[in-house]
């Protein structure tokens, strides 16, 4: 009898996985059992799925169950590949065909309000990211992965990337810390990611490891696109080193901070109000800020709380964050809505534009609003709220010529 | 006697059986093309001769009473759902029946549910021949792999009142769990250890039966009021220990989704609805049972809250968000057809806004005009729906049945339809070529929502304009199809006999399409 090996999930409570049982045998070819909750419907389909990875892999006896609760094929393939890897000695992948929507660049200052964090072993959350539109979505190796589930995420979560429309959203990874993230970096860099999380980063060298695993794929591969990355700074040595990490590199383009680590760090309590993450999250916005790089926010845990999400982000937004992490769907409308400019921001800045319209037609070299002198720097505020406005949809593109 | 005979294409081109356990059913010909002329059908003649001079019916035990209306072979027998899952009656019918040797019955329920799985073995010892209401959970898994004797008869809550006018079923004994009753038979549910709210499906049975049966566990001294059941029809009446649990009239499909994704397609649905300009002063809805149409009622209650109108009247199923609503004064009346929590119960007990309504007044065909024309819009469920706008609800896409059809194709008459589902569950696809079973077709379906986009029929041509400028993602009901598949891969098609093993009804007792049996 050969080794068995598995992959997946199973449980009543899993929909959209299924679970793979794999033996390698010695002779009778291929014994397929197939289970699926879908019945006549996608029995055979899911059969010929698991055959044409079998044959990929040049596996020529096997006895493979397959518990399937509507999985989509890039779930199926992705565990028989990692079911496959654990006993085959094999450089091949199963690729799935990429999405074109999938391979779309993203670019240094596009918003990231909000960025979904979507646990990197579970199909199920991954469908149906892209309907809320969050600014970016997080498919995370990392902390919301079971040790025992790393190796088979790494699988999902390249499939998912090639296959999962996430309608817009920025496609994010979070890779684990140290060597265990570098070899995640092989899984996800040669399939359009767009950015890269570096958890709990304390120093440029970090980042910098990263940078240049990242490069030599990408060479390696002749890939073009841009990768960015998006430090986590999750203790007391990342927030004191914050300005060196948001400056390691010219591909840095956010910076986050992570309060359940960071205040285990301090030895204290995470509380609604944040008093004792007071100077990190400063800290780290002026950090951010000095590098010029966005400055992210921490999620907020209680996903019931709406109303204290609402207070945590005004309180995140006057700090000067630029946006925040969400662990559920439903806060992604509080968190847009509360970081984006409200109304009478909005109005404000309308009207020093238009006055710096006006001026600038007039060839005037001093903006001036009523009997008050507007220095370039408000006139820079006021054009990224209206900005902020326009791509959140608080805004008419064409609010100048309609208001005429 | 065959089980069918004479199949024929109907008007949507499926082919249906125009005899159905002997009787004779017209196949659909058409939205209001099938107007029958002639009388209704009759009731027996009773006699206040034949009765109790001191009105007191009370015989000494379900068996009894049901002696007594000479329950013999071939029957059919009616109960009904007012306590939905709770149901404790239409089990023992049948375990006196089975007990007492009788053969060939017909069980004529307004709805069934997972609580009625007993039944099973008496559709195995003979006692039942077939089911005529809706066969779900096991009892949809033994018909639709071809155990049942006759075959199954599927008919809205609208088809049923029209289907006893008609005389299309005459029901020899109907069962009538009362929460409240005094001696004469008159009855309600508003109290009782059983309260349940109206008991309006009660009503055709009651008036049509050659023998009614009121059991109730709460006695009250003559008069009973308000006589929502009115003695006047009744036979006989029992005390029991307990007809039904009130609690179990909440399930699942009576509770708001906690899932983000159904509660994004509940709020595109609202919005749809504000952008259409449905939203004002004095308009009316319709959410039907099912965790996502009844989020999209609390969708409504914030607009309205917001922009500080009210809704003339609601249709209910109500619960505690109906409920809400009313106390709120987000509007003057629930119309209500049946209570789907405590909550509505005791709102129905206490408030002279919140109205109990029957098939009669609601849905029926045979009446002259009713209630569900005139809600501006209700918003309902579907298992599939296909590049017509024809939609599904009674079977899965594996062909088994699922649901019953409710107050669903009534409720299609109304003003705007709109059906918020998703694209897909579980990698089948909800939007498909062809729908396994039409249950209503789509002429009378107008908007799709899903959490990928929405798609208006084609024949609405003033919604499409109204939402021409909406932000809302508005696509072609094929884009939806093609965006499913693209997901999920094509399904294979069930694998179906020939043999038909129930027929689904339209509101006006033609028969709109046929279930054929699972090959297993």
């Amino acid at each position: 009898m050969g080794k068995t090996v598995t992959a997946g999930n199973k449980g009543d409570k899993i929909r959209s996985d299924c679970h793979v049982f794999l033996e390698l045998t010695d002779s009778g070819g291929w014994v397929i059992e197939v289970n699926t909750k879908t019945g006549i419907l996608f029995q055979d389909a899911i059969r010929q799925k698991a055959e044409e990875v079998l044959n990929h892999f040049e596996l020529k006896n096997a006895r493979l169950v397959v518990e399937d609760y509507g999985a989509l094929d890039f779930v199926i393939a992705a565990r028989m590949e990692a079911a496959i890897k654990q006993v085959a000695e094999t450089d091949k992948e199963f690729l799935p065909e990429i999405i074109p929507e999938n391979t779309t660049k993203s670019s240094r200052e596009q918003y990231r309000f909000t960025r979904l964090y979507l646990p990197g072993d579970s199909p199920k959350l991954m469908l149906n990211a892209g309907i809320h539109y969050p600014n970016g979505v997080i498919l995370d190796l990392e902390d919301a992965v079971a040790p025992g589930k790393k190796h088979d995420a790494r699988f999902l979560v390249r499939n998912a990337l090639r296959q999962v429309n996430f309608y817009g959203a920025e496609r994010m990874v979070r890779i684990n810390q140290g060597e265990r993230g570098l070899t995640d970096l092989e899984y996800v860099i040669p399939h359009y990611v767009n950015l890269i999380l570096v958890p709990k980063a304390e120093s440029a060298d970090d980042i910098q490891q990263v940078n240049k695993k990242i490069e030599a794929i990408k060479k390696e591969q002749n890939l073009e696109y841009p990768i960015w990355l998006m430090p986590i700074i999750e203790s007391a040595l990342g927030v004191v080193k914050a300005y060196e990490i948001a400056s390691a590199a010219d591909n840095v383009v956010a910076m986050a901070i992570g309060l359940e680590d960071y205040t285990a760090d301090l030895g204290t309590m995470r509380t609604d109000e944040g008093t004792e993450s007071f100077y990190a999250r400063s800290q780290l916005v002026n950090a951010a800020r000095a590098a010029k790089v966005q400055p992210i926010d921490s999620v907020f845990s209680d996903v019931e709380d709406m109303e204290a999400l609402k207070q945590n982000v005004k309180r995140s937004k006057a700090l000067g964050f630029d946006g925040m992490g969400c662990i559920h769907p439903r806060q992604i409308k509080v968190i847009k809505q509360n970081f984006a400019p409200d109304e009478a921001e909005i109005e404000k800045a309308k009207k020093i534009y238009k006055a710096y319209v006006e001026a600038e037609k007039k060839g005037l070299g001093v903006v001036s609003l009523g009997t008050k002198m507007i220095d370039a720097p408000v006139v820079k505020r006021a054009r990224r709220s209206i900005d902020v406005a326009i791509k959140t949809g608080l805004l008419d593109p064409d609010w100048m010529s309609k208001e005429e | 006697m065959k089980k069918y005979d004479k199949i024929v294409k109907n008007a949507l081109g499926r082919e249906v059986p125009t005899i159905i356990n002997g009787v004779e059913m017209p196949p659909y010909k058409g939205v209001g093309k099938y107007i029958p002329d002639g009388r209704k059908h009759a009731p027996r003649i009773p006699s206040m001769a034949n009765y109790p001079e001191d009105g007191n019916k009370l015989v000494a035990s379900l068996k009894e009473a049901l002696q007594k209306a000479g329950l013999k072979d071939g029957m059919t027998i009616s109960t009904h759902h007012h306590f939905r899952n709770g149901d404790l009656l239409a089990v023992q019918i049948f375990d006196i029946a089975a007990e007492l040797g009788v053969k060939d019955l017909v069980w004529f329920p307004s709805a069934s549910f997972p609580c009625h799985e007993p039944l099973i073995k008496h559709m195995e010892n003979g006692t039942i021949d077939h089911i005529e209401g809706s066969m779900n959970g096991p009892l949809g898994k033994f018909t639709s792999e071809g155990n049942m004797n006759g075959v199954g008869v599927l008919r809205s809550h609208g088809g049923r009142y029209q289907a006893v006018q008609d005389g299309e079923v005459q029901i020899d004994i109907a069962v009538i769990a009362a929460p409240t009753a005094d001696e004469f038979g008159n009855a309600h549910g508003l109290e009782g250890d059983a309260a349940c709210g109206l008991l309006g499906f009660a009503l055709a049975d009651s008036q049509y039966a050659d023998n009614v049966i009121v059991a109730t566990d709460n006695l009250v001294p003559f008069p009973c009021i308000p006589w929502q059941i009115q003695g006047n029809h009744v036979d006989y009446t029992v005390v029991m220990d307990k007809i039904g649990d009130a609690n179990k009239i909440v399930s699942g499909t009576t509770r708001i989704t906690k899932s983000p994704d159904r509660q994004l397609i509940a709020e595109m649905t609202a919005k749809f609805c504000d952008d259409a300009g449905m939203i004002k002063d004095g308009w009316s809805f319709q959410a039907g049972a099912g965790g996502t149409t009844l989020s999209v009622g609390n969708y409504f209650a914030d607009i309205m809250r917001e922009r500080n109108i009210k809704a003339r009247f609601v249709r209910g199923g109500s619960n505690k968000y109906l409920v809400d609503m009313l106390e709120e004064g987000l509007t003057d009346y629930i119309l209500d057809g049946q209570t789907f929590d405590l909550e509505g119960v005791r709102s129905m007990r206490e408030n002279p806004g919140h109205v109990n309504t029957s098939p009669f007044t609601s849905y029926n065909y045979h009446a002259k005009g009713n209630f569900a024309q005139f809600v501006d819009v209700v918003v309902l469920g579907a298992t599939e729906v296909d590049v017509n706008f024809n939609a599904n609800v009674a079977t899965h896409s594996d062909g088994y049945l699922l649901h019953g059809l409710g107050g669903w194709q009534n409720c299609l008459f109304s003003k705007t339809v709109i059906l918020p589902i998703p694209l897909f569950r579980d990698r089948i696809p909800v939007v498909r070529d062809e729908v396994t079973t039409i249950c209503g077709p789509g002429e009378l379906i107008d908007v799709i929502v899903t959490e990928r986009g929405i798609a208006i029929n084609p024949r609405r041509t003033d919604l499409i304009e109204k939402l021409k400028d909406s932000p809302l993602p508005i696509k072609s009901i094929e884009e939806l199809k093609d965006e499913a598949e693209r997901i999920c891969g094509k399904p294979a098609k069930p694998e179906l006999d020939d043999e038909i093993i129930a027929a689904i009804k339209w509101v006006d007792g033609t028969v709109i399409d046929a279930v054929r049996k699972v090959k297993s």
